[in-house]
């Protein structure tokens, strides 16, 4: 699992092993002040890192 | 006092892991851990009846064992039902815990279970148990079954229990009032100087704690696997289906997302209260990337894109409950052979 939060410290501290940083808390995944193909850019760069993250290894918590 | 006693497959003595799908079974005599409990419950108690089953047996059939078992406790005439103890052991905590909670609520009678602290047994349950702390070590047996007789006849007894600190049993999360000498500064000020001197001292409001999580073995190949998202986020189709409360949600949904290349705000709203959730609800892709994840899809970065979102509300969820509602997404997720998560959290 793969936990994209733009709450970085609650995941750690619940434990979690991989984490991408989110966008934002209204938008986790985009970002409404963007036109929306770079929005939409961004959201696959995010989601692709979180890709990135499930294929390596993680340390245990 | 006639007992009637739980029992894994192992503490059973039928046997280890290659024995865990065991059915259940009665004996009626003490068992295992069984005879050295009726020795230290004392004269007046006899074990009249022992439960065996193996611990994946009762984790997946825990209906029909949960049946059989107040239906067994009831026909043995017990005045007190004991389970465990079952130290680290998952499953086995798990179903303890559960078939306590069934005993006790419909047969009445008291019910004692002893387990350690971090078996999710404690999660699940602790609010309406008290489960003696029975540590880790299963070398321990005679004192933790010492203190599963002391709580058993304080309870069979009718007595007042104490405090966690004072009876040896696990917190049950419940506040009590009680009248202090001391202001909130005067104690902080002597919890302070304690710290500073290197003295003993207690917090009040102990923080909540969290077990190292062995990180899962990457995904070697991405472009097989099968992703689902999942998000606390509280997402759900217009008309909240299942009722997902927007703090402190008791379920989670799971959410059809087959053929959609992406989310589109009038099929869905959050239930969620605690960020401004307008931008979710205009573009829901921004919580659950539908969109991005169905054209890594369609150029083969990923196998396949599971064919539900699940979803629930992480807002001021106690922790217990937050577990159990992790625990059974996970249930679906291994259900449906799912390879790799990723989970939005807001």
């Amino acid at each position: 699992m793969c936990h994209v939060t733009s709450v970085v410290p609650v995941a750690k501290m619940v434990g979690s092993n991989r984490i991408v940083q989110g966008q934002g808390i209204v938008h986790v995944m985009g970002n409404a002040d963007l036109p929306a193909e770079e929005e939409k850019e961004l959201r696959r760069k995010t989601v692709l890192q979180a890709i990135e993250a499930l294929k390596n290894e993680a340390p245990s918590t | 006092m006639r007992v009637v006693h739980y029992l894994n497959q192992f503490f059973g003595g039928i046997g280890g892991e290659e024995h865990a799908d065991t059915e259940f079974q009665v004996h009626d005599e003490p068992v295992g851990p069984g005879r050295l409990l009726e020795q230290i419950l004392g004269e007046d108690a006899q074990i009249v009846r022992t439960i065996v089953c193996g611990d994946n047996y009762a984790t997946e059939n825990m209906g029909a064992l949960t049946a059989f078992v107040v239906e067994k406790t009831e026909e043995a005439q017990a005045d007190l039902f004991v389970a465990g103890p079952c130290f680290e052991a998952g499953r086995y905590g798990v179903a303890a815990a559960g078939l306590c909670v069934a005993v006790s609520s419909e047969l009445d009678i008291p019910v004692v279970t002893g387990m350690a602290t971090e078996n999710p047994g404690v999660d699940l349950h602790r609010q309406s148990l008290f489960i003696v702390d029975s540590g880790q070590n299963a070398a321990a047996m005679r004192d933790v079954l010492t203190k599963m007789s002391e709580m058993a006849h304080k309870l069979a007894e009718g007595c007042q229990i104490g405090s966690p600190e004072e009876e040896g049993y696990i917190a049950r999360g419940i506040l009590k009032d009680a009248f202090v000498e001391d202001t909130a500064a005067e104690r902080l000020v002597a919890m302070l100087s304690a710290k500073v001197n290197g003295e003993y001292f207690a917090s009040e409001l102990p923080a909540p704690s969290f077990p190292a999580i062995t990180s899962p073995a990457p995904v070697v190949d991405m472009s097989t696997a099968k992703v689902a998202i999942i998000t606390d986020g509280g997402l759900v189709p217009a008309g909240n289906p299942d009722n997902i409360s927007a703090w402190a949600a008791t379920n989670w949904g799971a959410y059809d997302i087959s053929g959609k290349d992406g989310l589109q705000g009038d099929d869905y709203e959050v239930s969620h209260r605690g960020y401004d959730t307008r931008y979710v609800e205009q573009s829901p892709d921004r919580l659950v990337p539908v969109d991005a994840l169905r054209e890594l899809e369609e150029s083969n970065i990923i196998g396949e894109l599971h064919n539900k979102f699940f979803s629930t509300s992480g807002l001021v969820n106690p922790i217990a409950n937050s577990r159990r509602l992790g625990r059974e997404i996970a249930e679906q997720l291994k259900e449906s052979e799912i390879d790799a998560v990723i989970l939005t959290s807001t």
